[in-house]
């Protein structure tokens, strides 16, 4: 098939708006996410299996965790900036090991951009 | 078996900080999805939760590319993606995902979804089931359960039996079918490589429960309790078909014996869309148990699996 001038003229038009809807990766597309929390989680470190065996043998909390907010390693460690407090990794935890506390009685935390 | 948590790959295809609701199940599940077909993937999808998780304007939590498309046009985009790949001779190393909710599969994106499959367009089809129209506010769907209330079914709830789309997929004779639920990440991650692995074969069809916790009514800590109830009660069967055999996975095995299944009402009354259900409304959720469990057996029974 020939494409006609008209043709060419369109497909550059088509291949410009695709360039001006592309999107980059990032971290915190909707901003720190960490402020939507009403409470956060809180490792009990003596509590969870990885920190006693230390070994990567549970990590339940990183694996359910929507937002991966939370760390596979020992132990665990939280990214306060994004996790939004869902609280799902608390109610896993086969160890009950982590506990969601109020937003207003969290010790401050570095990296925190949540809470007040 | 099913694969070790230490065993997963550490490398995310979404990067926190989404705009999707705190403790949404669509996203846990899309995790996993992603994290198993990995950065050489396309995505097409459809107006629907997921699209908030592609971000607005110029960034995006999602590593790799997608195409955010009419809501009756998911598998046609896909296929279109698909032949495209092909023609360059990528269609091996790159793989295709529609991603859609169940509005876009059950009822707006059927005709498409079907027409590729009777095609066999090469690509996998997710539908992420949270059993209602949820973006735009729990709107009833054709996947919305019995007795659910919704927004437009909100005094008795759906007065229907939710569209059995498995069937409908199985009745296209398609190479790999499989169900999950956000409740089983590892059988998420595992059924989605598997479903990598019939690359070539046609639409593979995946459909996996999304819990969403403003749409059922929970708390956000419930997510993965939830699904997980709806596998434990018997009602929502983790298995595969493939290539026309039935598979029940491992999880879901010990509930072809009715006795291990958990009373359908724990998962029920968890939920304020099911909070007027009635002793008769839970009664025809019992059936509806026990009659797909009953189908499942004689199946099994006649492939000689038991
Ligand atoms: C043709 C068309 N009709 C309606 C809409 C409005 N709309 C956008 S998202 C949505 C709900 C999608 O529901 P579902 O596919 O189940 O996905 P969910 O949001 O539940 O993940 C609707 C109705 C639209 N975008 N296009
Ligand atoms: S789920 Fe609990 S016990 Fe397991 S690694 Fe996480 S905090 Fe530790
Ligand atoms: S509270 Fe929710 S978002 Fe935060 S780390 Fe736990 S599971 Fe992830
Ligand atoms: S409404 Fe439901 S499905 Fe949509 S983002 Fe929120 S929790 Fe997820
Ligand atoms: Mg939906």
């Amino acid at each position: 098939m020939v494409r006609t001038e008209q043709d060419i003229k369109l497909e550059k038009k088509v291949s410009q708006t695709i360039l001006a809807s592309q999107q980059t990766p990032a971290v915190g597309e909707a901003g720190h996410t960490g402020e939507w929390r009403t409470k956060r989680p809180i490792l009990h470190t003596e509590k969870c299996l990885v920190v006693k065996t230390g070994k990567l043998t549970c990590n339940l909390c990183w694996l359910y965790c929507p937002e991966n907010t939370v760390s596979r390693s020992i132990p665990p460690k939280f990214n306060y900036d994004y996790c939004k407090g869902c609280g799902i990794c608390a109610t896993e935890c086969p160890a009950h090991a982590i506990e969601m506390i109020s937003e207003k009685e969290a010790p401050s935390c570095e990296g925190n951009e949540g809470g007040n | 078996m099913v694969i070790k948590v230490s065993e997963l790959p550490e490398e995310e295809m979404i990067l926190p900080g989404t705009r999707l609701c705190s403790g949404c199940g669509i996203q846990l599940a899309y995790r996993w999805a992603l994290k198993a077909l990995g950065p050489k993937t396309i995505i097409t999808n459809p107006a629907s939760c997921s699209t908030v998780c592609g971000g607005v304007g110029g960034y995006t939590p999602l590593k790799v590319p997608a195409f955010y498309c009419c809501f009756e046009t998911v598998a046609a985009n896909a296929a279109g993606a698909a032949a495209a790949l092909k023609a360059k001779g990528q269609d091996k190393d790159v793989v295709v995902l529609a991603w859609a909710g169940d509005g876009g599969t059950y009822d707006i994106g059927i005709q498409g979804l079907s027409g590729a499959s009777e095609r066999g367009d090469n690509f996998i089809f997710a539908c992420v089931n949270n059993q209602a129209y949820m973006n735009t506010g729990i709107q009833r769907s054709g996947a919305t359960p019995y007795g659910a209330t919704t927004t437009t079914t909100p005094i008795l709830g759906k007065q229907q039996l939710n569209k059995n789309m498995r069937k409908i997929m199985e009745a296209h004779g398609l190479s790999y079918i499989a169900q999950t639920a956000a409740s089983h990440p590892r059988d998420i991650y595992e059924k989605f490589k598997k479903a990598r692995e019939f690359n070539g074969k046609g639409v593979r069809y995946i459909e996996i429960l999304g819990t969403c916790p403003p749409g059922w009514g929970f708390p956000t800590d419930q997510s993965v309790h939830m699904a997980r109830l709806a596998v434990e009660t018997g009602y929502w069967p983790l298995l595969e078909r493939i290539e026309g055999k039935l598979i029940i996975s491992q999880p879901s095995k010990r509930y072809l014996d009715k006795s291990k299944r958990k009373d359908i009402r724990e998962f029920l009354k968890g939920q304020s869309r099911f909070r007027h259900l009635k002793e008769e409304d839970i009664k025809i959720w019992e059936n509806y148990i026990d009659a797909q469990w009953d189908e499942i057996r004689e199946e099994l029974h006649k492939q000689g699996d038991i």
